[in-house]
Protein backbone atom coordinates (compact mmCIF):
# COMPACT_ATOMS: atom_id res chain seq x y z
CA UNK A 1 0.00 0.00 0.00
CA UNK A 2 1.01 3.36 -0.77
CA UNK A 3 2.09 5.53 2.18
CA UNK A 4 0.29 9.04 2.38
CA UNK A 5 3.00 12.07 1.35
CA UNK A 6 4.16 13.25 4.49
CA UNK A 7 2.79 16.38 5.56
CA UNK A 8 4.89 19.32 6.69
CA UNK A 9 4.64 21.22 9.59
CA UNK A 10 4.80 25.02 10.15
CA UNK A 11 7.75 25.95 13.28
CA UNK A 12 7.48 29.66 13.44
CA UNK A 13 9.87 29.67 15.87
CA UNK A 14 12.36 28.66 14.17
CA UNK A 15 11.80 30.87 10.72
CA UNK A 16 14.43 33.82 11.45
CA UNK A 17 17.13 30.92 12.40
CA UNK A 18 16.04 28.61 9.29
CA UNK A 19 14.75 30.71 6.64
CA UNK A 20 15.70 34.72 7.01
CA UNK A 21 19.20 34.93 4.93
CA UNK A 22 17.54 32.97 2.51
CA UNK A 23 14.66 34.63 1.79
CA UNK A 24 16.64 37.69 2.28
CA UNK A 25 18.88 36.70 -0.51
CA UNK A 26 16.24 35.59 -2.34
CA UNK A 27 14.80 39.39 -2.38
CA UNK A 28 17.85 41.29 -2.46
CA UNK A 29 18.98 39.38 -5.63
CA UNK A 30 14.97 40.49 -7.16
CA UNK A 31 14.25 43.98 -5.74
CA UNK A 32 18.27 44.96 -5.84
CA UNK A 33 17.87 47.28 -2.39
CA UNK A 34 18.85 46.55 1.40
CA UNK A 35 16.80 48.05 2.69
CA UNK A 36 13.88 46.88 1.43
CA UNK A 37 14.78 43.42 1.13
CA UNK A 38 15.05 43.68 4.78
CA UNK A 39 11.26 45.25 4.83
CA UNK A 40 9.90 42.12 2.76
CA UNK A 41 11.37 39.95 4.45
CA UNK A 42 9.85 40.73 7.80
CA UNK A 43 6.22 41.05 6.00
CA UNK A 44 6.59 37.82 4.76
CA UNK A 45 7.10 36.11 8.16
CA UNK A 46 4.35 38.48 9.92
CA UNK A 47 2.03 37.29 6.77
CA UNK A 48 2.93 33.96 7.25
CA UNK A 49 1.91 33.90 11.26
CA UNK A 50 -1.67 35.43 9.78
CA UNK A 51 -1.79 32.88 7.26
CA UNK A 52 -1.15 29.72 9.58
CA UNK A 53 -4.34 28.61 9.79
CA UNK A 54 -3.99 28.22 5.58
CA UNK A 55 -0.78 26.05 5.89
CA UNK A 56 -2.57 22.63 4.04
CA UNK A 57 1.31 21.57 4.45
CA UNK A 58 1.41 20.43 0.87
CA UNK A 59 4.65 21.71 0.35
CA UNK A 60 7.34 22.43 2.79
CA UNK A 61 7.51 25.43 4.74
CA UNK A 62 10.42 26.92 3.00
CA UNK A 63 8.62 26.95 0.03
CA UNK A 64 5.48 28.26 1.32
CA UNK A 65 7.44 31.28 2.68
CA UNK A 66 9.21 31.90 0.04
CA UNK A 67 5.62 32.08 -2.39
CA UNK A 68 4.46 34.69 -0.07
CA UNK A 69 7.55 36.65 -0.75
CA UNK A 70 7.22 35.95 -4.17
CA UNK A 71 3.68 37.65 -3.70
CA UNK A 72 5.21 40.53 -2.16
CA UNK A 73 8.13 41.51 -4.84
CA UNK A 74 5.17 41.22 -7.56
CA UNK A 75 3.67 43.87 -5.48
CA UNK A 76 6.74 45.87 -5.45
CA UNK A 77 7.33 45.54 -9.20
CA UNK A 78 3.29 46.27 -9.81
CA UNK A 79 3.76 49.67 -7.45
CA UNK A 80 7.15 50.56 -9.70
CA UNK A 81 5.83 49.79 -12.87
CA UNK A 82 2.35 52.50 -12.39
CA UNK A 83 3.23 55.83 -13.19
CA UNK A 84 5.02 57.10 -15.62
CA UNK A 85 3.79 54.19 -17.87
CA UNK A 86 2.76 56.71 -21.17
CA UNK A 87 5.29 58.56 -21.23
CA UNK A 88 7.57 55.58 -20.65
CA UNK A 89 5.91 53.57 -23.81
CA UNK A 90 5.44 56.92 -26.20
CA UNK A 91 8.98 57.87 -25.90
CA UNK A 92 12.02 55.25 -26.98
CA UNK A 93 13.57 56.14 -23.19
CA UNK A 94 16.70 54.58 -22.25
CA UNK A 95 20.06 55.57 -23.16
CA UNK A 96 19.94 56.48 -26.77
CA UNK A 97 16.49 57.98 -28.33
CA UNK A 98 17.06 55.86 -31.29
CA UNK A 99 19.14 52.97 -32.98
CA UNK A 100 18.01 52.99 -36.21
CA UNK A 101 17.59 55.49 -39.10
CA UNK A 102 14.17 56.57 -39.29
CA UNK A 103 14.04 56.88 -42.85
CA UNK A 104 15.59 53.39 -44.14
CA UNK A 105 15.66 51.75 -41.00
CA UNK A 106 18.73 50.97 -41.20
CA UNK A 107 21.52 50.43 -37.94
CA UNK A 108 22.77 54.01 -37.73
CA UNK A 109 26.63 53.62 -38.25
CA UNK A 110 27.41 54.58 -34.28
CA UNK A 111 25.24 51.95 -32.78
CA UNK A 112 25.24 48.89 -35.20
CA UNK A 113 26.20 45.32 -33.52
CA UNK A 114 30.13 45.25 -33.04
CA UNK A 115 31.69 41.81 -32.10
CA UNK A 116 32.92 42.62 -28.38
CA UNK A 117 33.31 39.05 -26.43
CA UNK A 118 29.65 38.83 -24.93
CA UNK A 119 29.78 36.18 -27.36
CA UNK A 120 31.53 34.16 -25.18
CA UNK A 121 30.63 34.95 -22.21
CA UNK A 122 31.53 32.28 -19.76
CA UNK A 123 29.29 32.63 -16.23
CA UNK A 124 32.10 31.47 -14.28
CA UNK A 125 34.45 34.01 -15.08
CA UNK A 126 32.15 36.61 -15.55
CA UNK A 127 32.45 38.90 -12.70
CA UNK A 128 33.16 42.00 -13.66
CA UNK A 129 30.72 42.00 -16.77
CA UNK A 130 27.96 41.02 -14.16
CA UNK A 131 28.68 43.79 -12.79
CA UNK A 132 28.88 46.23 -15.89
CA UNK A 133 25.09 44.43 -16.97
CA UNK A 134 23.61 45.13 -13.34
CA UNK A 135 24.50 49.05 -13.88
CA UNK A 136 22.87 48.64 -17.41
CA UNK A 137 19.98 47.27 -16.57
CA UNK A 138 19.07 49.94 -13.54
CA UNK A 139 19.68 52.49 -15.66
CA UNK A 140 16.34 51.64 -17.84
CA UNK A 141 13.04 52.94 -17.06
CA UNK A 142 11.47 51.17 -13.95
CA UNK A 143 8.35 49.51 -16.23
CA UNK A 144 10.93 47.98 -18.19
CA UNK A 145 12.82 46.71 -15.08
CA UNK A 146 9.81 45.67 -13.48
CA UNK A 147 8.97 43.58 -17.10
CA UNK A 148 12.43 42.37 -17.25
CA UNK A 149 12.72 41.39 -13.54
CA UNK A 150 9.63 39.54 -13.18
CA UNK A 151 10.42 37.64 -16.93
CA UNK A 152 13.80 36.64 -16.21
CA UNK A 153 14.19 35.88 -12.17
CA UNK A 154 11.29 32.63 -12.55
CA UNK A 155 10.88 32.44 -16.45
CA UNK A 156 7.13 33.52 -15.18
CA UNK A 157 5.10 33.32 -18.29
CA UNK A 158 4.00 36.07 -20.51
CA UNK A 159 0.78 36.34 -19.75
CA UNK A 160 1.27 36.33 -16.41
CA UNK A 161 3.87 39.48 -16.58
CA UNK A 162 1.17 40.95 -18.49
CA UNK A 163 -1.87 40.61 -16.28
CA UNK A 164 0.24 41.60 -12.88
CA UNK A 165 1.83 44.64 -15.13
CA UNK A 166 -1.22 45.56 -16.38
CA UNK A 167 0.33 45.96 -19.84
CA UNK A 168 -0.52 44.87 -23.45
CA UNK A 169 1.05 42.11 -25.18
CA UNK A 170 1.71 43.98 -27.99
CA UNK A 171 3.20 46.04 -25.07
CA UNK A 172 5.23 43.39 -23.79
CA UNK A 173 7.06 42.60 -27.16
CA UNK A 174 7.85 46.62 -27.18
CA UNK A 175 9.58 46.81 -23.96
CA UNK A 176 11.38 43.35 -24.35
CA UNK A 177 12.74 44.59 -27.29
CA UNK A 178 13.70 48.45 -26.34
CA UNK A 179 15.25 47.03 -23.24
CA UNK A 180 17.34 44.43 -24.83
CA UNK A 181 18.33 46.92 -27.54
CA UNK A 182 19.12 49.16 -24.84
CA UNK A 183 20.95 47.01 -22.60
CA UNK A 184 23.52 45.45 -25.73
CA UNK A 185 24.17 48.60 -26.61
CA UNK A 186 25.18 49.59 -22.78
CA UNK A 187 27.11 46.42 -22.79
CA UNK A 188 28.77 47.57 -25.90
CA UNK A 189 29.16 51.10 -25.21
CA UNK A 190 30.87 49.84 -21.64
CA UNK A 191 32.62 46.86 -22.24
CA UNK A 192 34.77 47.00 -25.29
CA UNK B 1 -6.64 41.51 -61.53
CA UNK B 2 -3.22 39.68 -60.73
CA UNK B 3 -0.74 42.82 -60.20
CA UNK B 4 -2.72 43.62 -57.38
CA UNK B 5 -2.13 40.17 -56.18
CA UNK B 6 1.43 40.09 -56.47
CA UNK B 7 1.49 43.26 -54.40
CA UNK B 8 -0.28 41.55 -51.40
CA UNK B 9 2.42 38.35 -51.16
CA UNK B 10 5.38 40.43 -51.86
CA UNK B 11 3.77 42.98 -48.97
CA UNK B 12 5.46 41.30 -45.77
CA UNK B 13 9.00 41.04 -47.41
CA UNK B 14 9.19 44.62 -48.60
CA UNK B 15 9.28 46.09 -45.46
CA UNK B 16 11.98 43.80 -44.11
CA UNK B 17 14.45 43.26 -46.27
CA UNK B 18 16.18 46.60 -45.39
CA UNK B 19 14.56 47.41 -42.16
CA UNK B 20 17.04 46.44 -39.45
CA UNK B 21 14.64 48.18 -36.63
CA UNK B 22 12.08 45.64 -37.58
CA UNK B 23 14.68 43.11 -37.97
CA UNK B 24 15.68 43.26 -34.49
CA UNK B 25 11.91 43.16 -33.15
CA UNK B 26 11.79 39.91 -34.75
CA UNK B 27 14.91 38.53 -33.48
CA UNK B 28 14.06 38.98 -30.10
CA UNK B 29 10.16 37.68 -30.78
CA UNK B 30 12.60 34.71 -31.87
CA UNK B 31 14.51 34.13 -28.89
CA UNK B 32 11.47 33.92 -26.61
CA UNK B 33 9.79 31.25 -28.86
CA UNK B 34 6.74 33.14 -29.72
CA UNK B 35 7.49 34.63 -33.53
CA UNK B 36 4.58 33.38 -36.17
CA UNK B 37 5.73 31.48 -39.18
CA UNK B 38 5.38 34.56 -41.70
CA UNK B 39 7.47 36.74 -39.58
CA UNK B 40 10.10 34.12 -39.43
CA UNK B 41 10.64 33.75 -43.08
CA UNK B 42 10.99 37.56 -43.02
CA UNK B 43 13.41 37.98 -40.24
CA UNK B 44 15.79 34.58 -42.15
CA UNK B 45 15.37 36.48 -45.27
CA UNK B 46 16.58 40.12 -43.29
CA UNK B 47 19.17 37.80 -41.95
CA UNK B 48 20.67 36.44 -44.95
CA UNK B 49 21.83 40.04 -46.11
CA UNK B 50 23.00 41.96 -42.79
CA UNK B 51 25.69 40.63 -40.85
CA UNK B 52 25.24 43.30 -37.87
CA UNK B 53 21.24 41.97 -37.04
CA UNK B 54 22.77 38.59 -37.41
CA UNK B 55 25.03 39.52 -34.92
CA UNK B 56 22.56 41.61 -33.15
CA UNK B 57 20.73 38.09 -32.90
CA UNK B 58 23.55 36.35 -31.39
CA UNK B 59 24.02 39.01 -28.81
CA UNK B 60 20.61 39.14 -28.06
CA UNK B 61 20.58 35.45 -26.90
CA UNK B 62 23.76 35.68 -24.61
CA UNK B 63 22.26 38.43 -22.84
CA UNK B 64 18.78 37.13 -21.90
CA UNK B 65 21.37 33.96 -21.16
CA UNK B 66 23.00 36.65 -18.65
CA UNK B 67 20.38 38.56 -17.03
CA UNK B 68 18.99 35.34 -15.97
CA UNK B 69 22.39 34.50 -14.85
CA UNK B 70 22.69 37.63 -12.73
CA UNK B 71 19.09 37.28 -11.23
CA UNK B 72 19.33 33.69 -10.04
CA UNK B 73 22.52 33.44 -8.49
CA UNK B 74 23.36 35.91 -5.75
CA UNK B 75 24.99 38.90 -5.66
CA UNK B 76 27.60 37.41 -2.98
CA UNK B 77 27.27 34.60 -1.14
CA UNK B 78 28.09 36.46 2.17
CA UNK B 79 25.01 38.52 1.54
CA UNK B 80 23.14 38.17 5.49
CA UNK B 81 20.51 40.04 6.71
CA UNK B 82 21.67 42.13 9.56
CA UNK B 83 22.11 40.22 12.99
CA UNK B 84 19.77 42.83 15.21
CA UNK B 85 17.68 43.04 12.59
CA UNK B 86 16.88 39.62 13.18
CA UNK B 87 17.10 39.50 16.73
CA UNK B 88 14.37 41.97 16.30
CA UNK B 89 12.16 39.71 13.90
CA UNK B 90 12.63 36.53 16.28
CA UNK B 91 11.30 38.89 18.99
CA UNK B 92 8.03 40.33 17.18
CA UNK B 93 7.35 36.96 15.97
CA UNK B 94 7.35 35.53 19.78
CA UNK B 95 5.46 38.23 20.82
CA UNK B 96 3.00 36.90 18.54
CA UNK B 97 3.18 33.16 19.27
CA UNK B 98 2.72 34.28 22.88
CA UNK B 99 -0.72 35.89 22.24
CA UNK B 100 -2.24 33.42 20.51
Amino acid sequence: MATPPESHQLDPKNWVKAYADYLYMYAITRVNDAEQAQDLVQETFLAGLNAMSKFAGKSSERTWLTAILKNKIIDVYRKKASGLRTQELVNTGGEDADFFDATDGHWKAEHAPQPYGIENYDPLEGKELRGILKRCMEKLPPLWQSVFAMKHMDDEATETVCTELKISPANYWVIIHRAKLNLRACLQKNWI
Amino acid sequence: MPSKKLDITMNPLKGIIYNCRKATFLADKKLEGKISFVENIQLRIHLVGCDACKLYLKQSGKLTAMVKDLMKTPVGSNVRLDSDFKEQLQERIDTHLSKN
